[in-house]
């Protein structure tokens, strides 16, 4: 199902949850909505299901304004954020649900529903009650449900908000495999950044009931187009003064400008394990993480704080040690746009500072 | 974590315990004991012959089906009145919602001597199916009626906290996938309900099988037709016929236990539904 | 549980959007049927007795209320309920104490047995002191030989009132004070306090509306018990009458003007319990908007 949504805002009271809002989704992606809390993204979903109507603009899907066809009508699978599992009905029914209500025969509905269990992998647990069920059980059911009716186009609301750490990365790519192989359109809003990342092909990024920014992961990541994608994205952290690292003087240079960092824009380390030493600036370690994987470091330089992390194949760094910093890059912010500017003292041949 | 007896932290356990013990063996335990003390003085046939002769059967008959009937009626409209409260908007709900509790508040007798007044041939409302040559007071119809007033908020009050915590997303489900409102009704938010409705429905039966002050003036104590068992004991007790009355208090004791052990069993077994689910 | 004060309704969980609710016809004819069945059930007879009282106009009104048998039907009434009510407190309060900060084995027989006499006939409840200390009961001879009176008499009358509303207190406090849990106690108790500080300062506070309400719905109850005081009084007028026996016997002698007159006083009370309980839940409604961290 191709999506179209023009303008479209809707208030809650004084409150814009939606403001303006105008975007355009391709037949068979699968789309993240990503953003804080309370920043519209849910009631984007929601308003695509007919669970919400606008106050202004339109939405249209596959050519269709529907903005007037009740959610019965508009062919989309749902799935809740708690499940909303039936919970006086088994498994089989839960699925079958949506069959029913078409009138489907029964030998029609037992044959889609056992395909169902097959593809969630559930096969077996038909009859069971859903508090029998594990969380990731459920949703899964709940998954297969809102697939049963063979919808055009499948909406998904913070589908892992309430599945522990551990079974959230495991359904998380259970889910996009299952969404590939089926080729279904699907929308699902998430306010973890991994999450989306992980499993869009493309994301959208609300902040404030405002569409900043539409992409694919690695070109959002890579080239954030507003302020507040800058520094939503990644480990991002604004720095206090960056004027006084040595390569980007000029470019935070006049009013109005800030600078946002990445821990991997930053290398931190001993005078021979440096890649530009001679452009490097002196810092001193302040704190060390231990992160399992890497160590973490925050290292001040000339009054910036700096998080950069350190591979644990090279020797540890204690909290009060001197080390050399460069940084290779950074965003440059003012009010509407972000530019990232890299290092100019990496491409000068003879990199020395004077 | 709570107090477990002796080892807790909190005081006064020994003290609250027993004082309640206590006021319970003497107020209920002992005088419930009596019951049984004076029916074990019985012979066995004595007893039967006291509780199964045409009199007391029909008592009985006469109590557990208007009781039942007015049980029924309560739980239909029971659950109308709990979900116009729980769902709808409309001018003076609070109040409508007061008045729910005062077959609660009322003391029996007023609302007998209201009922029969208004049911009698010549009452506001008995008088308007004279004409059609049907009585309503002094026969089962109006023993029933006054129990539908005595049983309402038993139904109401039990349902309405439970559609009220009702979630909408069950609901929005449902309709995603295409149902509309009778289905949904009946499929996702009825199943939520049978539970507080028969526990509703146990509680007015039990309250209505042993009602006394609001159904006696009402019924016009025929024997054999609307003579209601409570009444029956307290017949015998005039005629010191100790030995009957407490043998048909006996078997109404046992029925009522049992109803009583049913709706605690219900109410466990629906928290325990929820807290799983 | 009936009568138990539940959440307030609110105004925004009625305003539901329209996928998850009936159509504005099917609302207002559900509203209209509700509305008419409760009208017809619980709002006529309402109506009927007030109507009924003033029937011969105001003069006889207060002339039946104010006779001599009718006074002396409401001190008894007053009396008994002054006896009954605040032992009635007591014993809740020591119950839910126990029930609710405590866990021991047996708890759930305790509160079953604290449900009892709402499944005992009010005419049970009353033939069981019959049967305990009548004329021909268990303890008859004894309190004869010792020339005490109990059933036919005050006594009697107090102890059925009792029995069949000794659960009222208790259940409006055992869901309040569990739900409140034994944290602010416990807390209390480390810091020094002893058992009766705990009461008074920690709990007593926190369960203030609730037992209010409680002591009213009991006090009404205790004052409008019929069926059981009926058994043990002996229907001895201006000596054991309570106000509804007395509403009985101005019934059953066809005067029935004064038995309405006299039952409207029982109906003011009834709608004084019941204002009770709108404010006490209005109230405990604002509890929970404060600690929930409400406005500001």
């Amino acid at each position: 199902m191709r999506i179209e949504v023009r303008n479209v805002t809707k208030r809650f009271g004084s409150l814009k949850a939606v403001d303006n809002v105008s975007f355009t989704i391709e037949e068979g992606k699968l789309i993240g909505l990503l953003g804080p809390s309370g920043g519209g993204k849910s009631t984007l979903l929601r308003m695509l299901a007919g669970l919400e109507t606008p106050d202004e603009g339109d939405i249209i899907l596959d050519g269709k304004r529907v903005n007037d066809v009740p959610p019965q009508k508009r062919g989309i699978g749902f799935v809740f954020q708690n499940y909303a599992l039936f919970r006086h009905m088994t498994v089989f029914d839960n699925i079958a649900f949506g069959l029913e209500v078409k009138k489907a025969k029964k030998s029609e509905i037992r044959e889609r529903v056992e395909e169902l269990l097959e593809l969630i992998g559930l096969q077996g647990l038909a009859g069971r009650y859903p508090h029998q069920l594990s969380g990731g059980q459920r949703q899964r059911v709940a998954f297969a449900r809102a697939l049963a009716p063979r919808p055009s186009l499948l909406l998904l609301d913070e589908p892992f908000a309430a599945i522990d750490a551990k079974v959230r990365k495991e359904l998380r790519t259970w889910l996009k495999e299952m969404i590939e192989r089926i080729g279904i359109t699907s929308i699902f809003v998430t306010h973890d950044q991994d999450e989306a990342v992980e499993v869009a092909d493309e994301m959208l990024i609300f902040s404030n009931g405002r569409l900043e920014q539409q992409g694919s992961p690695v070109e959002i990541y890579r080239h954030p187009k507003t302020p507040f994608v800058a520094s939503f994205i990644g480990e991002s952290r604004v720095l206090q003064h960056p004027e006084r690292l040595i390569g980007f003087e000029e470019a935070v240079a006049g009013g109005g400008k800030s600078a946002i960092i990445r821990p991997e824009f930053v290398e931190v380390g001993l005078q021979r394990e440096l890649s530009y030493p001679l452009s490097a600036q002196r810092g001193v370690v302040r704190q060390t993480f231990f992160r399992g994987a890497h160590l973490e470091l925050e290292v001040e330089v000339e009054g910036n704080r700096l998080i950069a992390y350190r591979s644990l194949d090279r020797e540890p760094l204690e909290p009060g040690a001197e080390v050399l910093v460069f940084i290779h890059r950074l965003y440059v912010l003012d009010e509407s746009s972000a530019v990232l500017v890299e290092n100019p003292l990496k491409t000068d041949p003879m990199p020395v500072h004077i | 974590m709570k107090g477990s007896g002796k080892a807790s932290v909190l005081p006064g356990f020994g003290l609250s315990l027993g004082f309640a013990i206590l006021y319970l063996s003497l107020i209920v335990i002992i005088p419930l004991a009596s019951v049984l003390i004076k029916t074990a003085g019985m012979s066995f046939s004595e007893f039967w012959a006291a509780v199964t002769n045409a009199r007391v059967l029909a008592s009985y008959r006469v109590s557990f089906l208007t009781a039942f009937f007015a049980a029924a009626i309560n739980a239909v409209f029971g659950l109308l009145v709990a979900w116009v409260l729980v769902r709808y908007r409309f001018p003076g709900k609070r109040l409508v919602d007061s008045i729910v509790d005062l077959p609660f508040a009322l003391p029996t007798a007023v609302a007998g001597i209201a009922l029969t007044s208004i049911y009698a041939p010549t009452g506001w409302v008995g008088k308007l199916f004279q004409p059609l040559g049907i009585k309503i007071a002094y026969t089962p119809i109006g023993i029933t009626i006054a129990l539908i007033f005595i049983g309402l908020p038993f139904v109401v009050r039990t349902v309405q906290p439970v559609l009220q915590d009702l979630e909408k997303d069950v609901e929005e489900a449902a309709v995603m996938l295409g149902a509309y409102r009778w289905r949904t009704f009946r499929r996702v938010i009825l199943p939520e309900l049978i539970a507080p409705l028969l526990t509703g429905f146990a509680l007015a039966f039990a309250r209505g099988i042993g009602e006394y002050g609001s159904v006696v003036f009402i019924s016009g104590n025929m024997p054999m037709k609307t003579e209601i068992a409570p009444l029956l004991i307290m017949t015998k007790l005039e005629q010191f016929d100790y030995a009957g009355a407490t043998a048909i208090a006996l078997v109404m004791l046992v029925i009522s236990f049992a109803l009583l052990l049913l709706i605690n069993y219900l109410q466990w077994r629906y928290s325990r539904r929820v807290q799983a689910g | 549980m009936a009568g138990a004060i539940h959440a307030q309704l609110s105004d925004a969980a009625s305003d539901r959007p329209a996928h998850v609710t009936e159509s504005r016809g099917v609302r207002i004819a559900l509203i209209a049927v509700a509305l008419l069945f409760l009208a017809l059930v619980i709002l006529l007879p309402l109506i009927s007795v007030i109507v009924e009282a003033l029937s011969q106009g105001w003069r006889v009104y207060v002339k039946s209320i104010a006779e001599k048998d009718a006074l002396s039907a409401l001190r008894l009434t007053l009396l008994t309920a002054a006896i009954a009510v605040p032992l009635n407190t007591l014993f809740g309060v020591a119950a839910a104490w126990a029930v609710t900060k405590f866990n021991f084995r047996g708890k759930n027989v305790l509160i079953t047995l604290i449900d009892l006499p709402f499944a005992v006939s009010p005419v049970i409840s009353g033939l069981i002191f019959v049967l305990l200390f009548g004329a021909q009961g268990l303890l008859g001879p004894w309190l004869a030989s010792h020339d005490i009176k109990i059933i036919f008499a005050l006594p009697g009358i107090v102890l059925a009132t009792i029995f069949v509303t000794f659960p009222f207190v208790a259940r409006e406090l055992i869901p309040l004070m569990q739900a409140q849990g034994v944290q602010e106690e416990e807390a209390a108790a480390t810091l020094g306090a002893k058992g009766w500080q705990i009461f008074w300062r920690v709990t007593l506070p926190n369960i203030k509306w609730g037992l209010l309400y409680g002591i009213i719905l009991c006090n009404a109850r205790a004052m409008g018990e019929f069926g059981a005081v009926s058994v043990v009084s002996g229907h001895i007028r201006g000596q054991t009458n309570t106000l509804p026996l007395h509403v009985e016997i101005l019934y059953n002698e066809y005067q029935f003007t004064a038995s309405f007159a006299v039952a409207s006083l029982l109906v003011l009370l009834a709608l004084v319990t019941l204002i009770v309980k709108a404010v006490v839940e209005w109230k405990s409604g604002q509890r929970t908007v404060e600690s929930e961290g409400g406005a500001g």
